[in-house]
């Protein structure tokens, strides 16, 4: 139930990001980002960045996603994170597990994907960056998508 | 009558079984005692990480040579050490876990090879880099702990599986990545997972058979924890029934980690089991309110029945990250004048614990780093750090950056370890000098997934305590008094020395650096006698041999685990428009990933 709850409230409004030209991370002038930009560079970090190394840019373990993310389209990525993804033969032994049940992954997966963006569009850098506040609807869709914590 | 035969015969077998394993335990130390070979990780059972051996000296070591090398085909970090057996060399790699046994008489020739098939989804599950610490030999056997909790027993002439036995579930984040230790008919494993809510705990396995004896775990009723709530003490108190939850809201000791994932060390005369428990997950504190016994916890335990005899939490309710799981030194030094049987442990923490090994009473818990600020010291009394609440991530709050907070999550040392020589009775520790940014937020937990709940950034420390600029190394090398509680003398390294040490006879102490170098330094002064650059980072921990009358020091290359994992593409270590100053960023104008082995002689 709770997850059938998160999902449907994490995917809410895919295809957010699907209209042409329109990017989904804000960088003000003083360098600050938006909530969402901010979420994603923390849950990549915490539950991304093992794999896929620091910033996006990948490790022996699995692809740069700074790559990867301008090929794929919002639904793909989606559903690499949901689903998962094998590629073993003799030379590569890359395995991700599917996201689908991880709440950390899932209650932000725009987020993510919106950090990931912005780092390929490099509008931002390595390093944490500054934002403008957490927004009182972010604590709010944080509690109703990860249920009683 | 049938019955009763068979329980007679079955009575032999165990008192045989017994004896046999008696002899192979005496056997075992008799050859730790050996300078010749390196038959245990630690060296010793007392994790000195010292050889008797003295062909090297402060005065010749300036002459060594590299005398041959090893690949071992795989490139990611490369911590642990090899063994010496006899003539046998047993070489370990990080995943896969490839062991080779080496003929050291016919040229380091390879006798035989073992690869184990292991899921890769084992990686994705793996916290810090696809590290592996070591094999432990023991009565003809190379036990192997492998990345998916596979415990094998090899026949160490042939590398052929006697046995095997599966410790954990990679479909629970549980992993394999220490080296596993051999005490009498038993051998112990830890587990590793902390960063995805797995419960620690220290289980012995039939060294014969394979078979579970006994499983301690590190939070849980008492049960679980095999723990005698009015036996096993804490600072010389009875630790009360159910200590292991009543410390926890709810649940949440279930998923609490404490995860064992160090080194272990025993007394053979107390016959006690020394090792330390991790973190307490989530790395989110405002999520487990309470003390959250026994993670961060020295665990002294009975070798045969994994019966708690004293515990000692040194981070109740940690905010940090500062896992309690380095090595426990065992030693008899004087400690204010008077000889004691001592553990002396350096913790992630910062600071520095000599405790008494019988009963677990602290007796010196000093900074082993000026630059430790999130507590200013430890209450003697209680056991327990005086905090200082600006450095709290829980007094701070969720959602909320701690910053400047000293050391960094890595810990001033972490599982890198340090030796001890009786010569100069003086502890040689490599250390981080490595400080933080440390932002908790909420997480949920699910099943095999990461249950981190936490960023943080790492820089190096600042040229002076409670300074907020930063300083020109992130590591340091030192001599420690353990009974002072001072530091005797200090190297600064550009990086953190995530290498382990070795001491000698000869007065030479031995430790490698993360750009690539072994370095030889003098033991009572530290001045640096011999370095050679290897072909990548080190991280693995120095040993040294005799073979055919000549001393060998050997030691992994492969950069990697916590502090190289990002070496690729550089942790974030940039703050405030100081622009790109320090940090393990630039490990790659040194290095590259490796793997493999240089082994010097005179």
């Amino acid at each position: 139930m709770l997850l059938t709850a998160a999902f449907a409230a994490c995917l809410a409004a895919p295809g957010a990001f699907a209209a042409e030209g329109e990017k989904p991370y804000k960088v003000n002038a003083d360098g600050k980002v938006n909530w969402p930009t901010f979420s994603g560079y923390r849950r990549y970090h915490s539950e991304c960045h093992v794999c896929h190394g620091p910033g996006g840019l990948g490790s022996s373990f699995a692809p740069n996603l700074l790559e990867s993310i301008k090929r794929l389209s919002y639904e793909q990525y989606l559903e690499v994170v949901v689903n998962g993804r094998v590629n073993v033969d003799a030379a590569t032994q890359n395995v991700m597990p599917g996201f689908a049940t991880n709440l950390n992954v899932m209650c932000f997966v725009d987020d993510i994907y919106t950090y990931l963006v912005a780092r390929a569009d490099g509008a931002i850098g390595m390093d944490r960056p500054k934002h403008t506040g957490k927004p009182p609807e972010a604590a709010e869709n944080e509690k109703a998508c990860f249920g009683d914590l | 009558m049938k019955g009763r035969r068979t329980i007679a015969l079955v009575a032999v077998a165990v008192a045989l079984a017994g004896a046999s394993s008696l002899h192979a335990n005496t056997k075992l130390m008799r050859m730790s005692d050996d300078a010749n070979q390196w038959v245990m990780p630690t060296g010793n059972y007392a994790n000195h990480r010292y050889s008797e051996l003295k062909q090297i000296t402060s005065k010749n070591a300036k002459d060594l040579k590299v005398a041959w090398t090893f690949s071992t085909g795989v490139l990611r970090g490369h911590e642990g050490n090899p063994l010496v057996v006899g003539n046998m060399m047993y070489v370990h790699t990080p995943f896969p876990n490839i062991v080779y046994a080496l003929d050291l008489d016919k040229d380091a020739g390879i006798v035989w090879e073992y690869k184990p098939q292991q899921d890769p989804a084992t990686i994705p599950v793996m916290c810090c880099d696809t590290v592996n610490r070591g094999v432990a030999y023991a009565d003809g056997k190379i036990f192997l702990y492998q990345a998916d909790t596979t415990l094998v027993a090899l026949d160490a002439k042939t590398g052929k599986k006697v046995w095997s036995a599966k410790n954990g579930d990679i479909a629970k984040g549980q992993t394999g990545t220490a080296a596993p230790m051999v005490v009498k008919d038993k051998v112990y494993v830890g587990i590793s997972g902390g960063e995805f809510g797995v419960r620690g705990h220290l289980t012995a396995y039939n060294t014969k058979t394979g078979k579970r004896v006994w499983r301690g775990y590190s939070m849980g009723p008492d049960s679980d924890t095999l723990i005698d709530p009015k036996k096993t003490t804490h600072l010389g108190e009875p630790v009360g029934k159910d200590s292991g939850t009543n410390t926890w809201k709810g649940d949440q000791w279930k998923i609490g980690g404490g995860t064992t994932w160090g080194w272990f060390s025993y007394d053979p005369d107390l016959n006690l089991v020394y090792y330390g428990t991790g973190n307490p997950s989530t790395w989110n504190p405002v999520q487990r309110p309470g003390d959250n016994r026994w993670s961060m916890t020295i665990f002294a335990r009975d070798a045969d029945t994994g019966m708690a005899k004293w515990v000692y939490q040194m981070t109740p309710h940690d905010e940090w990250d500062y896992d309690g799981i380095n090595e426990m030194i065992l030693a008899d030094i004087p400690v204010k004048g008077q000889t004691r049987k001592v553990l002396v442990h350096f913790d992630r923490n910062g600071f520095a614990y000599t405790m008494d090994r019988v009963n677990g009473e602290l007796l010196v818990a000093e900074k082993f780093d000026d630059v430790v600020n999130w507590a200013t010291d430890i209450d003697m009394k209680t056991g327990r750090p005086n905090m200082v609440n600006k450095y709290r991530t829980e007094y701070n709050g969720e959602d909320v950056l701690s910053k400047d907070i000293c050391p960094a999550a890595l810990g001033t040392k972490d599982q890198q370890p340090a030796a001890f020589s009786p010569r100069t009775r003086l502890f040689y520790v490599p250390t981080n000098h490595v400080c933080m940014n440390y932002e908790p937020f909420k997480v949920s937990y699910t099943v095999g997934q990461p249950y981190v709940g936490a960023n943080l950034d790492m820089f190096p420390a600042p040229t002076r305590p409670g300074g907020t600029d930063r300083g020109p190394h992130m590591g340091r090398f030192i001599a420690w008094d353990a009974d002072k509680g001072k530091e005797v003398w200090a190297i600064d390294e550009k990086f953190s020395v995530w290498s382990g040490a070795l001491a000698t006879a000869g007065d030479v102490v031995f430790y490698g650096t993360l750009e690539g170098y072994l370095k030889a330094v003098d033991a009572k002064s530290g001045e640096e006698l011999f370095k050679f650059k290897t072909p990548s980072g080190i991280i693995g921990n120095v040993m040294t041999y005799m073979h055919k009358g000549k001393q060998h020091v050997a030691v992994y290359s492969g950069i990697g685990g916590w502090a190289g994992i990002g070496m690729a593409a550089g942790l974030t270590g940039d703050r405030d428009g100081l622009g790109a100053v320090g940090g393990y960023r630039h490990l790659q104008n040194y290095t590259r990933l490796g793997g493999g082995l240089t082994v010097f002689t005179l």
